[in-house]
């Protein structure tokens, strides 16, 4: 008696389960799709996508792209898109976020072995801080303006030392014997960042070398708070298909823009400011530039002639 | 306006939003449940599946519904995963290994929609939908089911019947969770996200290199994903992804989706058991723990301490620049209040404090205001621990809503409590313990260990999200975190359906000279005292070994 009516409720949950599939997994569904092919929906519900003036579709409105050649260097007729972890960037079949932490600050050395014989090494890593210099000092100097950022070495390297010596009552060194740039790697660099730390020499790293029983200590720099480069220059959106940058990103790529197609800056940032959209309603959301569609209007107005 | 204040108006209009909404919402979940006439279409339905609609259940057999609804939840779901390649729009996918198929299903019908695949790449549209979708209702309904049968304990006298479970899980399907999800699916569309049934096509972009555009029922399936306090995305990068939310005001409309159940139900809660004020001392009590832990994430997140987000200027990296940084923090907190899980942003790249707030959320036992039911019966329990605490204090038999709070009641309060805690701790232990297990970690460090934490967090308290680095596509973690869902999820039930039927067995107590008050602020700011209190005793080692020490120097 027991059994059966365990078995007959695993049943009714069996019919149950089917029933509701049918409702809320194929009827429900497929009416939203049926629903949005009303006019105004349907082009929405299609993925926005977006043609150019000759009828050519070349992407969606809200999907971003890259505006880089093949070796992923930046085309300098186009607007620059953020940095991208989604594939080798901006590939919606494998979508992603860096997922590093705001202390991923010390690097892991590539095998120079390795990397002589051309081969990439995977177990080497770049940390988030390093990843963020880089990206500072590229577009410091594709748009000709300085590149700096707190904890970031000239280099584009981030900046960060480990000191070795006896530790005090709250586990810091106070007196370091030795003193170790841990991202700059001996060959790679001609020299560290900073020729001494409290007297003390700092030496390159040397990939397997050991340097866990240091302190990590960052080094500040005298870089500005706010840096010439904005943030979401050097930052990679959750997705990696973010289809916007910042107004002001935009604008530091303005005149590299009005140089390469033989406009006025004015005109380029007229083209900005159509491409721009505010908070909605005043305060939802941050104001951004959609850099597709601006692409294809200076391609429009400004055609390269490279 | 500045960042900062435009971030304040955009919590606050979402505050403004949930209280229009929370009495005629509250009102029309109480009608759905003590309304004795069955539509039409469901007479058909309970036919269908065989059960009488006005049979009542005790507690035993009620819980019993529940578990063999899982149950056969679980194996559909997986059975599905496995023969995904037989199946229409399978886009050509192989099956789903064993491991990830076992993990994905016991995720998703246990609410938490943790995700240890990558949905454009492992997924075909008919399993998203038909499979994955399907559990975004149910489950939200079970937690509803499970709540409301709670709340019956409380309002009926001298009885063994909570109910019929069939029907509370029809019709929180079919009269609540399904009219909102057609609109809100619709109003998705409007702003961009995409209803489609496309294989993943290639375009020429403008500079001539391949782009491919996936595509797939997504608006049908992000509205529930957040009504139902699910998460688990249809895409990768779930909320964050255009296709998914695509601008400002859907972030908005996402975040208030994810909320609005969990708010309104106190309403219907005080309805039931005949007393307003009752229902509004619990969604205070709610609302105040939201809205410091809301303002304590944006500060941090906008604060923007630490070495890398120094370096950056802000907290920007894996944060959308359309939702921007306080937005973002807005969402996270929300995802994590509740048991929704869905990210529009990277939680591992969060400033280490703001990281910590993501996970002290889930550490509250999901309670302000919790997923889809589970929130509501989450904070009743806790309101039960307070009375005793305070009935402790004076030194009384403690009452709760005219029942007695005796040591029956207690022990079920109390095991349900240590269920989560167990779960997170000695998952995370285990972890940290098996060298294998911490090569999963993608940071190192601190960090690392807050990665593990947040999984078995996230995990045992059915919320989904992830300190995303971590690799847990393992058959350890695939198993382990799976175990942790499930325990997480179905003890805790069964804690609160038994407490049901020993306060429905129970008759009236008259409220005396002794009792306490539990509708006036004395008692929100108790229950408010004690969540925190008792959930900082269990967590504050694990996190101080994790983000405080990565946070303070």
């Amino acid at each position: 008696m027991r059994l059966s009516s365990q078995i007959r409720r695993h049943l009714a949950a069996l019919r149950a389960l089917l029933v509701l599939t049918v409702i809320l997994g194929i009827a429900y569904p497929v009416a939203i799709w049926a629903v949005a092919f009303i006019p105004g929906l349907h082009h929405r519900a299609q993925g926005s996508m977006v043609r150019t003036a000759d009828g050519r579709i070349v992407g969606s409105r809200i999907i971003g792209q890259s505006f880089t050649d093949k070796d992923g260097d930046p085309l300098k007729q186009y607007v620059q898109s953020r940095p991208s972890n989604a594939g080798d960037g901006y590939d919606p079949t494998s979508t992603s976020a860096s997922n590093l932490g705001p202390e991923s600050i010390v690097d892991t050395l590539p095998d120079p072995a390795l990397v002589k014989a051309g081969k990439e090494d995977a177990n080497a890593k770049t940390s988030l801080l390093t990843q963020v210099c880089t990206r500072s000092k590229k577009v410091g100097e594709l748009e000709g303006v300085s590149g700096a950022r707190p904890f970031c070495t000239p280099g584009g390297i981030g900046a960060v030392l480990a000191v070795m010596g006896p530790r005090d009552g709250q586990g810091h060194v106070t007196h370091p014997t030795r003193v170790v740039s841990l991202n700059e790697e001996c060959g790679v660099v001609a020299r560290p960042f900073v020729a001494t730390y409290d007297g003390v020499p700092v030496e390159c790293a040397k990939y397997g070398e050991d340097y866990a029983k240091g302190e990590v200590v960052p080094v500040r720099g005298g870089a500005p708070a706010h840096p010439v480069v904005p943030a979401d220059a050097v930052t990679a959106s959750g997705s990696g298909l973010d289809p916007h940058i910042s107004p002001a990103y935009a604008r530091l790529q303005a005149p590299r823009i009005a140089r390469t197609r033989g406009v006025s800056e004015q005109r380029v940032l007229a083209a900005i400011k159509d491409n721009e959209d505010g908070r909605v309603l005043g305060f939802a959301g941050e104001p951004r530039v959609n850099v597709l569609t601006l692409n294809i209007e200076l391609d429009e107005k400004y055609p390269y002639r490279g | 306006m500045s960042t900062t204040t435009a971030g304040i108006c955009f919590a606050g209009s979402l505050v403004l939003a949930l209280a229009v909404v929370y009495r005629p919402l509250g009102d029309y979940m109480y009608r759905v449940f003590t309304g004795t006439r069955h539509a039409r279409a469901e007479k058909v339905i309970y036919r269908l599946i065989g059960v009488r609609p006005d049979a009542e259940q005790t507690w035993g057999v009620y819980a019993r519904s529940v578990l063999a609804f899982s149950v056969v939840s679980v194996l559909f779901l997986y059975g599905l995963q496995r023969l995904q390649n037989h199946l229409l729009l399978s886009l050509g996918f192989k099956p789903v290994m064993t491991h990830q198929a076992w993990n994905t299903a016991i995720s998703f019908t246990t609410n938490t929609n943790w995700q240890s695949y990558s949905g454009e790449s492992t997924m075909g549209h008919l399993v998203q939908m038909a499979g994955l979708a399907v559990q975004n209702f149910v489950s939200a309904a079970v937690g509803i089911a499970v709540a409301i049968a709670l709340v019956r304990g409380f309002a009926r006298r001298r009885t063994e019947h909570l109910g019929n479970f069939w029907v509370d899980l029809v019709r929180a399907n079919l009269r609540i969770l399904l009219p909102i999800a057609v609109v809100g699916a619709i109003v998705l569309i409007a702003g961009g996200a995409v209803q489609n049934f496309h294989d993943p096509h290639t375009i020429q972009t403008l500079t001539g290199a391949k782009q491919t555009i996936t595509g797939g029922p997504v608006a049908s399936q992000e509205v529930i994903k957040e009504l139902g306090t699910n998460g688990g995305g249809f895409y990768n990068a779930n909320s964050a992804h255009p296709f998914e939310n695509p601008t400002t005001w859907t972030n908005w409309f996402e975040i208030f989706l994810l909320l609005v159940i969990s708010f309104s139900l106190p309403r219907t809660f005080g309805r039931m058991v005949g007393s307003d004020k009752q229902g509004y001392a619990i969604v205070s009590v709610m609302a105040t723990l939201a809205v410091l832990s809301m303002t304590l994430i944006m500060w941090f997140q906008l604060a923007h301490h630490g070495t890398v987000p120094t370096a950056i200027g802000s907290s920007m990296e894996g944060v959308e620049t359309r939702f921007g940084v306080a937005n973002s923090a807005t969402f996270a907190d929300a995802t994590t209040l509740t048991s929704t899980g869905a990210v529009d942003s990277f939680h591992d790249s969060y400033t280490s404090l703001g990281g910590m707030m993501t996970m002290f959320n889930m550490m509250l036992g999901e309670v302000a205001p919790g997923g889809t039911g589970s929130g509501l019966y989450g904070m009743l329990i806790l309101a039960v621990i307070t009375v005793f605490v305070a009935g402790l204090m004076v030194g009384r038999t403690p009452e709760y809503l005219g029942k007695k709070i005796s040591s029956r009641e207690i022990k079920f309060a109390a095991t349900y409590f240590l269920v989560t805690p167990i779960c997170v701790l000695v998952g995370t232990a285990f972890a940290m313990a098996l060298p294998g297990q911490r090569a999963g970690m993608l940071n190192s460090g601190p960090h690392g260990l807050s990665e593990v934490l947040y999984a078995f967090t996230s995990a045992s308290n059915n919320n989904g999200s992830a300190f995303a680095g971590i690799t847990v596509n393992t058959p350890w973690y695939d198993t382990a975190l799976g175990l942790a869902m499930v325990f997480g999820r179905f003890l805790p039930m069964i804690f609160v359906l038994a407490l049901a039927g020993s306060l429905a067995k129970q008759g009236l107590t008259p409220a005396s000279e002794g009792t306490l008050p539990t509708h006036r602020p004395q008692f929100v700011v108790m229950v408010a005292g004690v969540t925190v209190v008792l959930v900082a005793l269990t967590f504050l080692p694990a996190l101080a070994l994790g983000p405080l020490a990565e946070g303070i120097h």
